[in-house]
């Protein structure tokens, strides 16, 4: 029975959330609905690790829908990347969801827990959708399922700001898939297919028509939006500030690494390497904005005065080190930029979870509000800097495993200074972690409101788990390391 | 090959840009939405002109039609409306919760209410 279950583990790890979200909405009542998304997480889960297990031992999968051969019928296909980034997701759900219990109840009206609960499953099948697809046309689509979930869970915020914050990303985000949809429009029409694999084939070797150039374009610019590459970031701080602090975890740690899945899959496998880097130079452009990114939100988190709005710029920040990562083009970088997005998932996810308990007991992210935090809420302030010394890469933390990668990686490539970029944007990473820890344990506490105590177990719980994790995949980086390297081959065909 | 041949396409491109234009010159909020409105819409027709063919009949198998016009991009198009029929629902339901919010529609107006709240609290 399982076996015949295990078949169809590409189609159900999309299927079985898209069906609880009608279900929950069916159920109505905010237990039933919290049993029932928590479930569907623990089995995406199981399955994303089983078919991880399969995938590694076994190589790709290719699974037909409705039997439909491909490329005419619609492929979903499973290898060592898109395993595992499934797998980050699906994890990342099964985390977030305890917490929501308490977490949401205090920030969102609870007549509409049931219909957040159904919006996570939503986004949580488009995020899985994305990533099990082999079909372009498709991806928009659960691209587009996923956003406008992901639009809404913001503006459940309780801030009022939040709806603004929502509808400008409406705006960019359609804009970005939008662009992206011009792309692959362009694609069909040069190549007359959807299917990944199949376009992958067919454009190696049509030569190099102008129309490949701006589809290359198009897709570059539309995914860039909703990474958040630098200069296109500009809806994240206030998307993440204003969320209810479960979504900003979440989201945090998978909406944006789905989309550098896209991005990677677009670069190294559809478009090629050759054509991508050595043609086009746009690995030159990805660079230099990398780069930016790795300096300038940074310098902008450091001036913040709420400490949400400080994750979400630090966000921007780390997102430019696994662009750099691509944009070195080579199997150590790509490495580099696999396990960055799997080790920065984990600590900023982490760290949004403990800042959500800060949150419900100060009433406010705002550093005014959190001083003296180290007294009140002594765990969840050592957990938070335990997350910050991640960001900054300290040895022991799974932050500073990513950045090994990343030098290695650009000293590999002959690059020696964008080893030493790294570092020194790792000081502004000291800095902005040190905001932190200057407000929560060299300030006294608020007096007119100060905090009483712990946040409550069932949100402590899973985020200490998750910063446990942290340090855990610091220490033993083995598998974490392992896997991506397994990813990065897959992408760049190499050791096959 | 004549540049007249490929109007659709110039098109295409006149409306992504006035669509694009319209999105990030007004701060009229509903304004807005109708310029991604536009913007969307030229999509559609980037992937609807290509797959007509002149003289083409739907894609019926019969012996007395031998050019058929390819029916993918209506059908991946057809998906693209629902889309964006969603999006601009969703899109209309956020201006009007702004608009109760704010008492405003203006994006400008939004934006200065928040930073005289800001700049309140930090007094």
């Amino acid at each position: 029975m399982t076996a015949l279950l295990a078949q169809h583990y590409p189609v159900l790890l999309v299927v079985v959330p898209l069906m609880t979200a009608p279900l929950i909405v069916l159920l109505r009542r905010p237990t039933l609905a919290w049993l029932a998304a928590m479930i569907t997480c623990v089995l995406a889960f199981g399955m994303a690790a089983s078919l991880l297990s399969q995938v590694v031992e076994h190589g790709p999968i290719s699974y037909a829908i409705g039997s439909w051969a491909p490329p005419l019928g619609i492929e979903y296909r499973i290898s060592t990347i898109n395993a595992f980034v499934a797998l980050i997701v699906s994890g990342m759900g099964v985390f977030v969801l305890p917490y929501c219990r308490v977490g949401i109840a205090a920030e969102v009206r609870s007549e509409e827990h049931y219909l957040f609960y159904a919006l996570m499953m939503l986004c949580l099948a488009g995020l899985l959708g994305i990533l099990v697809t082999g079909d372009a046309f498709n991806l928009f689509v659960f691209l587009e399922i996923s956003s406008l979930s992901t639009y809404v869970l913001i503006a459940m915020g309780r801030d009022r700001r939040a709806l603004v914050a929502s509808y400008q990303y409406l705006l960019m985000g359609t804009v970005g898939a939008t662009l992206y949809v011009v792309g692959i429009g362009i694609l069909y029409l040069q190549t007359g297919t959807l299917n990944l694999a199949d376009m992958a084939t067919r454009l190696a070797t049509m030569g190099e028509p102008r129309a490949t150039l701006a589809a290359l374009a198009f897709i570059t610019v539309g995914v860039s939006l909703k990474i958040a590459l630098f200069p296109l970031h500009l809806w994240l701080p206030n998307a993440y500030a204003y969320a209810p602090s479960a979504v900003s975890a979440f989201l945090a740690a998978t909406a944006t690494k789905v989309s550098i899945y896209v991005l990677m899959r677009y670069f190294f496998t559809i478009f090629g390497v050759g054509e991508v880097f050595d043609v086009r130079d746009t690995g030159v452009v990805l660079l230099a904005l990398s780069l930016a990114a790795m300096f300038i939100p940074a310098v902008v988190a450091i001036m913040q005065k709420d400490l949400k709005r400080l994750l979400a710029y630090s966000s921007v920040s780390q997102i430019g080190y696994i662009t750099l990562g691509i944009s070195l083009h080579s199997v150590a970088g790509a490495t580099a930029a696999v396990a960055h997005l799997f080790n920065h998932a984990l600590t900023k996810g982490g760290m949004f979870l403990v800042l959500g308990g800060a949150v419900l007991r100060c009433g406010s992210s705002s550093l005014d509000r959190l001083a003296g935090l180290g007294r009140t809420m002594p765990v969840a302030s050592f957990a938070f800097v335990i997350g910050g010394l991640s960001l900054i890469g300290i040895p022991g933390t799974a932050g500073f495993i990513s950045k090994w990668y990343l030098v290695t990686a650009a000293m590999e490539a002959g690059q020696w200074w964008l080893a030493a970029a790294v570092v020194l944007s790792s000081l502004l990473a000291v800095l902005y972690v040190w905001r932190f820890v200057e407000v929560a344990y060299f300030r006294a506490p608020p007096e007119d409101h100060p905090p009483v105590g712990e946040a409550p177990l069932s949100m402590l719980v899973p985020a200490l788990l998750m910063i446990g994790a942290c340090v855990w995949f610091g220490l033993d980086a083995s598998w974490s390391g392992h896997m991506a390297q397994l990813a990065a081959e897959s992408m760049l065909g190499a050791g096959q | 090959m004549s540049i007249a041949s490929h109007y659709s396409y110039f098109v295409t491109v006149l409306l992504l840009m006035v669509g694009l234009f319209v999105v990030i010159a007004r701060s009229n909020l509903i304004k807005k939405l109708i310029g991604l409105g536009l913007f969307q819409t030229a999509v559609y027709l980037l992937y609807i002109a290509p797959g007509k063919l002149i003289g083409g009949t739907a894609p019926i198998v019969d012996d007395a039609f031998k050019v058929y016009s390819n029916p993918l991009p209506h059908v991946l198009i057809l998906t693209a409306i629902v889309v964006g029929v969603a999006t601009l629902a969703l899109g209309l339901a956020l201006v009007v919760r702004i608009k109760e919010a704010y008492g405003t529609i203006d994006e400008e107006e939004v934006l200065k209410v928040d930073a005289d709240d800001e700049s309140a609290t930090d007094r």
